[in-house]
């Protein structure tokens, strides 16, 4: 057996034993590993960690436990798991079903899709407490109450007769733990539970599944990529890598002194607030986009004639400009309009307001008429995987900016491709290769490319690296600050993630339901933050070092949730900002209150 | 050699030439057996004249049997005769010559007019999309028989008109169909890409719309294949569709569809027929989807 049986004689007795786990995959070559002999103990009240990169066989690892491995294709090759004293994998289905949510729950990244759209949160709770006999008919949705307020849901009694669709994340993610939760499992799996949310969000989930770990003794099993939760969970780590068990630490001696170079590397890749270098302040440049007062809203129809009921106000009144060389970021949670800024900027959304591009101004110009602008500003998306056409070679795709922009033909966008190609550090080889045969760092590089290819004057990064693994992630960035080195490109970098964009703004935006809260230098907004919400936002972060613990939450007054959405003719109050300093604007309702 | 140096509209791209998809269809043992199938039809119906063992019009008394049914298959007719003691062998190769014609040619025309429409509808969406889809629906909710029947009496029954008629009432289908898939590819992020970088409408449709359209395309069209077949008997059936003595496989069938119980070969073989025709062009249809699709490269 390769693992040390760490089953002390003081120690409790572990409630899942996992001994020497091998999960196979069916592959066009064959059969493949991606989980070869795993094996850790998990003991009641105790959090342990499957941190790794995509690939790494930690999803499958729940997978496994729950007896939930998509059959055929993949199976269990070897090994043991042991709950209590039933041993797990040799386990029939019908026999499993009693053990799932019983004793072995799991939550999901995903609330939305993990819920049933068409059911109320009453009943898909019932629904869990029915079916393992939990309560009487009669007392189950008593007991669905009670679930709804330990998992500290706001209003249960009306969350109850709600859909998923009418809750926010958060929320969704609640009733997904207290369904989870209702029966009392032994163990908790939780499968990137805060991925999908935002910062704030996660901070709430993650102190909630904290609580009532401590109140029910539940042992939970952590999957995530994100070392920041890791510390911030953690009692133990299994660092896995392909497959393989890379390192098993107590969590402070692993991030204190990282015993393998794997560890090491992937713990440096860590974006940590407050840890960036410097920026050099850059000069007063050309200003190369010039927003004001933009407004951007859609229209929501209804009613029997489809008329205009209500507008979606998506960004509202917001003033920025972008300097030749600066990268300016724009933050804030979902749905708060920044992406929207971004498709604005390119025409790619209905606005209103003034939009300059390196001096030519957009407003009311026709997709045809938008075109020359298009040839200084350029974008890159979040997904690199749906933003690539899988059916056409990426060396097709990396020129076809010139070939529709008519700027090259022939033999000579083949010399371009190439060009671009080394540029952004992959081989030419691979040019007439498809999307589907590229990693998620390889594909990015390749919209880079293509966003390079009309040697613009600035891109907009729409998330250009939350989609990426830490380690791929950062040398992304790298890549992306080399180019604005050599080429002296603008960045409008719009992103959720402080610490990603400490390492590369020069300038941040601060947003907030459309509008902008605070504004200035990256050290002035970052390092002494004037607005509650960018505060609350900053104070989320999960901090990636198991022996600092994050401050608790500011209170939420002031930013509870408000919807962008008003009826025709009315709109949201308009936010003015007042100047600090030269560098530093906040919205004024802020400076009253503090 | 490079294909990236290759000239033609400045394409880098790995290119699948007709003459290398054919052989990589070939190689599939299922797609060379429909390619086999759809090459025997028409051969048959290019030669055959040539090919045919008597003369498919003759009503003669020796293809009757003594009480005046028609003879089962063997001895000097090969596969039977008919109800007028025509050699039904004869008339089944001549019927391939209508019955590719009406289910290549009406085919082609639906899938073409089909997605099409679909297509346009679904990427601009709007109006366009209000008014495209509404016509539809229009056709959808016309009786199609009766539109047939209205359309062939306006013009003479020929073959042509009749695989007109019959496309003018198969393309509604398709259109729905792509005209939903249209919609949600057209959201995804990489046609999003496309408007970024400023492409036209033409090169989105074709050059990124419907290469992901094709597999959707391809399974629609050639399961029309036999629908259309057999629309066309039921407008001969009519008499609006190919006109007798002239023989399709449909009308053979509707033909002698009353003699079934005695003579069970008069449907079994033009069935057969229309049977293996949908089948080789589904075969060789869902070969060039996979041959097609680069994520699918090198798998069978």
């Amino acid at each position: 057996m390769s693992a040390p049986e760490d089953t002390g004689p003081g120690e409790p007795r572990p409630v899942l034993t996992v001994r020497d786990l091998s999960v196979q995959v069916a592959t066009e070559a064959g059969a493949k590993t991606v989980l070869d002999g795993l094996s850790f103990d998990l003991r009641a009240g105790e959090t342990l960690a499957l941190a790794g990169e995509s690939g790494s066989g930690k999803s499958m690892t729940a997978l496994a436990i729950m007896g939930l491995l998509p059959k055929p294709m993949a199976r269990i090759s070897g090994g043991a798991i042991r709950l209590g004293d039933t041993e797990l994998t040799s386990l029939g289905e019908r026999v499993y079903r009693k053990i799932r949510s019983a004793r072995v729950a799991m939550i999901f990244q995903e609330p939305m899709t993990s819920l049933n759209p068409l059911m109320t949160v009453e009943r898909q709770i019932c629904e869990v407490l029915l079916e393992h006999g939990a309560v009487s008919r009669s007392q189950a949705p008593k007991r669905a109450l009670e679930l709804l307020r330990d998992v500290r849901l706001t209003e249960p009694e009306r969350r109850l007769s709600q859909y998923p669709h009418e809750l926010s994340g958060g929320m969704r993610q609640r009733v997904m733990i207290a369904m989870a939760l209702a029966c009392d499992p032994e163990v908790l799996i939780a499968d990137e539970p805060t991925t999908a949310l935002d910062v704030t969000v996660q901070a709430e989930i993650l102190d909630l599944i904290r609580t009532l770990q401590a109140e029910h003794g539940t042992a939970v099993l952590m999957i995530t990529h994100d070392m920041g939760v890791v510390a911030e969970m953690a009692d133990r780590v299994i660092v896995l890598r392909q497959g393989r068990q890379e390192e098993t630490a107590p969590v402070r001696d692993l991030f204190a002194a990282p015993r393998t170079e794997y560890a090491r590397m992937l713990l440096a890749a860590v974006p940590r607030l407050g840890a960036a270098p410097d920026r050099p302040e850059p000069a007063d440049s050309r200003k190369i986009v010039e927003v004001d007062d933009l407004s951007v809203r859609f229209d929501i129809a209804g009613g029997v004639l489809n008329r205009t009921v209500a507008r979606v106000h998506a960004v509202e009144g917001v003033s920025f400009h972008i300097r030749a060389g600066e990268t300016l970021a724009l933050v804030g949670e979902s749905g708060c309009g920044k992406s929207t800024i971004g498709k604005a900027l390119l025409g790619l959304v209905p606005w209103q307001g003034s939009i300059r591009i390196d001096g030519q101004q957009t407003r009311g110009r026709s997709r045809a008429a938008m075109r020359p602008v298009l040839r200084d500003i350029q974008m890159v998306f979040q997904d690199p995987g749906a933003s690539l056409d899988a059916r056409m070679t990426v060396g097709d795709q990396v020129v076809e900016p010139m070939v529709v922009h008519g700027l090259a033909r022939g033999s000579e966008l083949a010399d371009r491709a190439e060009w671009l190609f080394q540029r952004v550090g992959l081989s030419p080889d691979m040019l007439r290769r498809y999307p589907h045969e590229f990693s998620g760092g390889q594909r990015q590089r390749i919209c880079i490319a293509r966003a390079l290819s009309l040697s613009p004057k600035v891109i907009v990064a729409d998330e250009s690296v939350s989609a990426l693994d830490v380690s791929v992630q950062a040398q992304v960035l790298d890549l992306m600050q080399e180019l604005q080195a050599q080429d002296g490109l603008s960045y409008l970098f719009i992103s959720h993630d402080m610490a990603v964009i400490e390492q590369v703004a020069d300038r941040v935006v601060v947003m907030r339901l459309g509008q902008i809260m605070e504004e200035g230098a990256r050290d002035a907004v970052l390092r002494d933050p004037r607005h509650p919400y960018t505060r609350r936002l900053l104070s989320a972060v999960p901090v990636p070092d198991p022996t600092r613990r994050r401050p608790d939450l500011p209170e939420t007054s002031g930013v509870e949730e408000i919807s962008p959405i008003f009826p025709v003719g009315q709109g949201p109050a308009r936010v003015e900002l007042t100047e600090l300093s030269r560098r530093h604007r906040v919205a004024r309702d802020a400076m009253a209150k503090t | 050699m490079s294909a990236v140096a290759e000239p033609t509209g400045g394409s880098v791209r790995r290119r699948s030439g007709a003459a290398d998809v054919l052989r990589q269809l070939l190689r599939r043992p299922r797609a060379a057996f429909g390619l086999f199938i759809i090459a025997a039809m028409v051969f048959a119906a290019v030669f055959a004249p040539l090919i045919m063992p008597a003369d498919p019009f003759e009503q003669s008394f020796d293809g009757l049997d003594l009480m005046g049914g028609p003879l089962p298959p063997g001895g000097d007719y090969p596969l039977g005769t008919d109800l007028l003691g025509r050699d039904l062998a004869s008339r089944l190769i001549l019927g391939t010559r209508t019955s590719l014609i009406i289910g290549v040619l009406a085919n082609g025309v639906a899938v073409l007019l089909g997605a099409g429409v679909g297509i346009t509808a679904g990427y601009f969406g709007g109006w366009t999309a209000a008014i495209l889809m509404r016509f539809t629906d229009l056709m959808m909710a016309f009786p199609a028989l009766l539109l047939a029947i209205v359309l062939a009496a306006i013009f003479q029954p020929s073959l042509l008109i009749v695989a007109l008629v019959i496309a003018m009432v198969n393309w509604v289908q398709m259109s729905r169909v792509i005209y939903t898939e249209t919609r949600s590819l057209a959201e995804r992020e990489f046609i999003q890409v496309q408007r970024s970088i400023g492409s036209g409408p033409v090169r989105i449709l074709f050059k990124h719309l419907l290469p992901h359209l094709l597999s959707s395309i391809i399974v629609f069209g050639t399961l029309g294949i036999s629908t259309t077949v057999l629309l066309e008997a039921t407008l001969s059936y009519l008499g609006v569709g190919v006109q007798p003595p002239m023989p399709s496989w449909g009308n053979i069938i509707f033909e002698n569809q009353t003699y079934f119980s005695t003579a069970p070969w008069l449907v079994f073989f033009p069935g057969l027929l229309i049977v293996l025709l949908a089948l080789a062009f589904n075969l060789v249809g869902d070969a060039l989807r996979d041959i097609l699709d680069p994520t699918l490269k090198g798998r069978h």
